[in-house]
């Protein structure tokens, strides 16, 4: 990289440093320094006088100075908000990135490509909380004779019984799942259809040419060549699931067992006032979090090296 | 010619039911919303927004029962004319249409032959008598719900018709000051631009300058130090949010929209300086070259070619920061809070102490959006550019 500056640029030595000084200084203020603090405060009690250790009662199981996140790691709440996270990476990713690429490979042959694509697209303009409305107006439930929800209505037209879909534990988090489906699809078609544009069309007119049918060029041709696409686009979709909070916090708030691990820290922190808590479950995500990024780099310069 | 042509068609014909069905199911919800958003309160109670495309309610059982002797428009019978307010009036509930249904007219039952319908379609029928007399003129559609909304109108009817009257809330001052009511969605619309915007500027204009650095300056440590800026995209926003609001509180910034534009500066950066340094980077260096012959500085070089030059990187990187900021509800949450309520936050708080308020609620969510979609409909090309240049973001 060095080669390519033209020695002629030379500059004084501490030019440089007046150009970053600005975002430094913003960075190491804005992410640095919290990160290590969160590290620390997750080791404290939850007025952070002392460390968590205190809060350890003689005749219950106690993890010292982590007793933090032996309630991030064992508590039956988190319990349910991993579980409820698994339950989204599995759905969410899947649906996600299966129905982009349906998506993406149907709308190569039709006329109107950009117009379907920009319908699928438009929900990632929109915020979590308009989808939030925009889904909790559908998944309404009215007790009476009236259904204004969109899915009852079709639920009584089939004559079955009208469901509360927010508050029933079995289909809740489904529910949930659905809204952030529908808002994410539209990132997976878009990589992925770059990604399918890319892949040779001599290849395929050849495989065509031999007689293979369109479901073997997908299946044998299309999908191997675009594999590294598919595996950034499948971990950059477990990061944002794992982060999930605003669909939970505004559609449930938590409650009805649909939990997740960022709304739990957000509850701990401004609603049980547990700095100390909240820091544990912020570093536990991180270290979950952390293998998938440090795998997504690796796989983006490699696929910038090839290019 | 034409068989084939016809069979092709035939053949692409599965592609076209399965994608047109997929874009129906993903468009649908935001109809729904937006037809809502624009149907008058009682109509979005009473009835799902999709019956906008059918007849009006109670109109069927009006056919079926009453249509036969007193007409269609219902003024077949001169001392019984259904269009006379004055006589739908004094039907206020359908026992009171019921009991006159079941009762004798000159000896003869009301009904004669026909049924006596049952009192769900008595009481759409009457819906319907009201509708065709003329008391109860709804509109199919209003503006009232957004006017509500812009002006945090809380009352049983609307802000308009309280207003007239004189019966608005306290709150409440019936002109131009009502925008910027803290309930409404008229200030939070100004309170989220006033977030947006400078914390969309000051992350482009540091990174810029950053990346210059790590493009086109020699210094020491320049690989490591841009390795470790990228790898600092790998923090959860969440994992820094309780040190930083613990700071603001020290600081007395909690609250405050100086506090709001650093943190999502902050935050912006890691991204924009690796798609500003990817971009900057790929620019040929020959013009770089020729520039610093000519005794160009590198202020110069800066200001007149780095900038110039990334305006589409730079287009990319503004959309993205301005709808992620424009959209966030967790750091608005916390760090402004009640404040300065913006849009998301001001939703979100609707949800839960409206509860069933639709008409307010989908207009409202309607304004947050508008905006977003009209930045990503006109801009799609530079949005789609950034989020394939940057699809690692953490």
């Amino acid at each position: 990289m060095d080669k390519n500056i033209p020695g002629i640029m030379r500059q004084k030595r501490w030019v440089p440093w007046m150009y970053l000084l600005p975002a430094l200084v913003v960075m190491i203020v804005f992410i640095v320094y919290p990160g290590l603090n969160t590290m620390f405060l997750s080791l404290r009690n939850d007025t952070n006088s002392d460390w968590a250790s205190v809060n350890c009662s003689p005749d219950k199981p106690c993890w010292g100075i982590f007793e933090n996140f032996r309630y991030a790691l064992t508590s039956p709440v988190m319990k349910t908000a991993f579980l409820n996270n698994i339950k989204w990476i599995v759905i969410m990713v899947s649906s996600t990135v299966g129905m982009g690429l349906l998506i993406a490979v149907l709308a190569d042959h039709v006329r109107y490509e950009s117009i379907a694509k920009s319908i699928i697209f438009l929900p990632m303009a929109i915020s979590f909380v308009g989808a939030g409305v925009i889904w909790k107006f559908m998944y309404n439930f009215g007790s009476g004779q009236v259904q204004i929800g969109f899915l009852n209505a079709i639920v009584r037209a089939f004559g079955g019984e009208p469901i509360s879909w927010l508050t029933e534990p079995r289909v809740n988090t489904l529910a949930l799942i659905i809204v952030g489906v529908w808002m994410w699809t539209g990132f997976c078609m878009t990589i992925l259809a770059a990604a399918l544009r890319n892949v040779s069309t001599e290849i395929l007119e050849a495989a065509r040419v031999d007689g293979a049918n369109e479901w073997m060029v997908f299946w044998k041709i299309m999908v191997p060549q675009i594999m590294p696409t598919i595996t950034v686009v499948v971990t950059t979709m477990v990061i944002n699931v794992l982060k999930i909070f605003d669909v939970v916090y505004v559609m449930t708030g938590g409650n009805y067992g649909t939990e997740v691990i960022a709304n739990r820290l957000y509850t701990e922190m401004y609603a049980s006032y547990n700095p100390g808590r909240a820091s544990a479950i912020a570093v536990v995500l991180i270290i979950i979090i952390i293998p998938a990024i440090i795998f997504n780099i690796h796989k983006f310069q490699e696929q910038e090296a090839t290019r | 010619m034409n068989t084939s042509r016809f069979s092709r068609w035939l053949k692409s014909l599965p592609t076209h039911i399965v994608l047109i069905g997929i874009c129906l199911m993903w468009i649908l919800p935001t109809i729904g919303l937006l037809v809502t958003s624009f149907r008058p309160l009682q109509d979005v109670n009473e009835t799902g927004w999709w019956t906008i495309f059918s007849k009006q309610k109670g109109y069927e059982e009006y056919q079926s029962s009453c249509a036969p002797c007193h007409g269609e428009d219902g003024n077949a019978v001169p001392s019984a004319n259904l269009t006379d307010p004055d006589l739908v009036g004094k039907y206020r509930r359908s026992f009171n249409l019921l009991s006159l249904l079941n009762s004798e007219i000159d000896g003869q039952p009301h009904m004669e032959s026909n049924a006596v319908p049952d009192e769900y379609a008595a009481a759409d029928i009457l819906s319907y008598m009201r509708r065709i007399s003329g008391i109860e003129e709804r509109p199919m559609f209003t503006l009232n719900n957004y006017i509500d909304a812009f002006t945090g109108y809380r009352g049983r009817n609307n802000y308009l018709s309280d207003c007239e009257s004189g019966e608005q809330s306290l709150d409440l001052f019936c002109d131009v000051r009502d925008l910027a009511n803290p309930r409404g969605m008229g200030r939070a619309f100004f309170n989220s631009l006033a977030v947006a915007v400078p914390a969309t500027i000051l992350p482009i204009l540091f990174s810029s300058f950053a990346a210059y650095a790590f493009s086109w300056m020699h210094f020491k440590g320049r690989k490591w130090l841009f390795a470790l800026l990228v790898g600092l995209q790998v923090v959860p926003l969440q994992m820094t949010l309780i040190p930083i609001s613990r700071l603001y509180a020290q600081l007395g910034l909690n609250g405050t929209f100086l506090g709001i534009w650093l943190f999502h500066t902050g935050f912006g950066l890691p991204y924009a300086i690796y798609l500003m340094r990817n971009f900057l980077g790929s620019l040929p260096r020959e013009i770089f070259e020729s520039a610093y012959l000519d005794g160009a500085s590198h202020w110069t070089a800066f200001i007149k070619l780095a900038i110039p030059l990334s305006v589409p990187a730079l287009a990319s990187l503004a959309i993205f920061q301005f709808l992620w900021i424009w959209n966030d509800l967790l750091v608005a949450l916390v760090f402004l809070g009640g404040e300065h309520p913006v849009l998301t936050y001001q939703i979100g708080n609707m949800v839960t102490s409206l509860g069933s308020g639709w008409h307010l609620l989908t207009a409202a969510a309607f304004i947050s959006m508008a905006l977003p979609m009209v930045v990503f409909l006109v801009l799609q090309r530079y949005f789609v550019r950034g989020l394939l240049a940057g699809s690692v973001k953490g």
